[in-house]
């Protein structure tokens, strides 16, 4: 058995400081994950786009934006970019993680928009609409439906991948758990805390996403 | 009113179309028959360039559909085109499937679009299907959507690629009926069938394909009586005599 008196006292005592953690790595996450869509659509469209040059660009960015561990990509960010940009460590943080969830992201877009059969965007062409809008009337919003739930599963590691951001002194629930760690020694209940806490945002989010989703199925049929 | 030119197509050494020329005046209505592979559906694809041609010209209703200075979407406008697998936007309703491409395409008010939509669909016997999504209607009834789909446009030519092969047989029916009073209203159509009796019944000419080439073109009445060439004479050897 473990041989360790639990003092919960320590996460009572600094609840606050525990929830302006939260607060802050939620509004990182949601900021980065705003930034993310953007990124993962315009990459995720180059993917499959008509010019060679566009595909092979967002081929290498896709890729490479998946094999480096963010870990580095956010030391990457901070120490170079950072240092050219004069990016403080929030802006670094959230540059990090819209970037690195961006390449995940286009390829979930990637395969939900190829997942629409051919024939969608022929009978769309036929009837005189322009790529752009078949794009947008008829292929998109099929594949939205398509990018639902892996787009969630995403969301919801970006939502944990922010702690890395405390590396970089990117102040978030992390960090804030890591100096109370450091002045209290009471690492399990206060890791404890902090794991609850991040369970209950990701499931909020969830529920959330999983509300809208079934919206939409009902509206289908 | 659709002159097709010396046209050619081969995918790598493999000639799917071999100098065609075909010409089908206003109000016409011609059959592609033929065996599987004879290229029948690349043929009429190439009428509204959903396909490309490697050389020659098509030309419908004055407009070159393959010169890179026409814009092919106003030019499809002009081209109704039916598909064999009916494509309906699965997310839509019949009557939005029907309203979307003159709403969007020819900045039809909503009112109108639907207007003219229910029309077209209760026409075609889906007075009761508006607000029903394709995934809860019939093959034949999703057929018959496609069509009001396309006609919604107003245009001038009708394509149907093979429109009754994916229907269950007690469906074929209300499609050809569909296709056959366009017919009698004196539409321009190009008509990919293996229906043998309704080519004969509505068609002007019959156009016999066979590995890329137009073999025969005659009117139904000397095709299917007395075929000229021997490979048309085999293939209805086959077909109807089953």
């Amino acid at each position: 058995m473990l041989n360790y008196d639990f003092d919960w006292s320590v996460v009572a005592d600094n609840w606050d400081v525990l929830m302006y953690g939260a607060w802050l790595t939620i509004k990182i996450s949601a900021i980065a994950l705003l930034l993310s869509l953007p990124i993962g659509i315009i990459f995720g469209l180059g993917r499959i786009a008509k010019n060679p040059v566009i595909r092979f660009i967002s081929g290498a960015y896709v890729e490479i934006m998946r094999g480096v561990p963010l870990l580095v990509l956010l030391m990457w960010i901070f120490f170079g970019l950072g240092q050219v940009l004069n990016l403080d460590t929030y802006w670094a943080s959230i540059i990090g993680l819209a970037t690195f969830n961006g390449a995940f992201l286009a390829e979930i877009f990637r395969a939900g928009v190829q997942a629409v059969p051919k024939g969608q965007m022929e009978a769309a062409r036929a009837s005189g609409m322009t790529h752009l809008q078949a794009m947008r009337f008829i292929i998109l919003p099929q594949a939205v439906r398509r990018i639902m739930p892996p787009s969630a599963s995403q969301f919801i590691m970006l939502i944990k991948d922010s702690s890395l951001v405390s590396v970089i002194g990117g102040i978030d629930l992390t960090l804030r758990a890591k100096s109370l760690v450091a002045s209290s020694f009471r690492a399990l209940e206060v890791w404890t805390a902090v794991a609850v806490i991040y369970f209950v945002i990701t499931f909020a989010l969830s529920l959330i996403i999983r509300y809208f989703e079934k919206r939409m199925m009902d509206k289908e049929q | 009113m659709i002159s097709i030119k010396n046209v050619n197509k081969s995918y790598g050494d493999h000639h799917v179309l071999t100098d065609i020329h075909l010409e089908v005046p206003k109000s016409n209505v011609v059959a592609l028959i033929g065996p599987s592979g004879a290229g029948k559906s690349t043929l009429i694809r190439t009428i509204n360039a959903l396909e490309t041609i490697d050389s020659g010209e098509i030309i419908v209703n004055g407009i070159s559909i393959h010169d890179k200075k026409t814009n092919i979407n106003k030019a499809r406008t002009n081209i109704g085109f039916v598909f064999q697998s009916f494509n309906l936007y699965p997310f839509k309703t019949a009557l939005e499937n029907v309203t979307m491409a003159p709403m969007k395409v020819k900045g039809l008010s909503k009112e109108a679009a639907e207007k003219r939509g229910k029309e077209l669909l209760t026409q075609l016997g889906l007075g009761d299907k508006f607000d029903a999504y394709p995934g809860r209607l019939s093959g034949g009834q999703q057929q018959r959507v496609a069509i009001a789909r396309a006609v919604a446009m107003d245009p001038e030519v009708m394509l149907f690629d093979e429109p009754t092969s994916a229907l269950d047989p007690e469906m074929v029916k209300e499609v050809l009926d569909a296709i056959r009073s366009l017919a009698n209203d004196g539409m321009t159509m190009v008509v990919v069938t293996h229906e043998m009796g309704f080519a004969k019944e509505i068609c002007n000419d019959i156009v016999f394909m066979a590995e890329g080439k137009i073999v025969e073109v005659a009117p139904p009445s000397e095709f299917f009586t007395a075929p000229k060439t021997e490979r048309a004479q085999e293939f209805l050897k086959a077909v109807l005599n089953h």
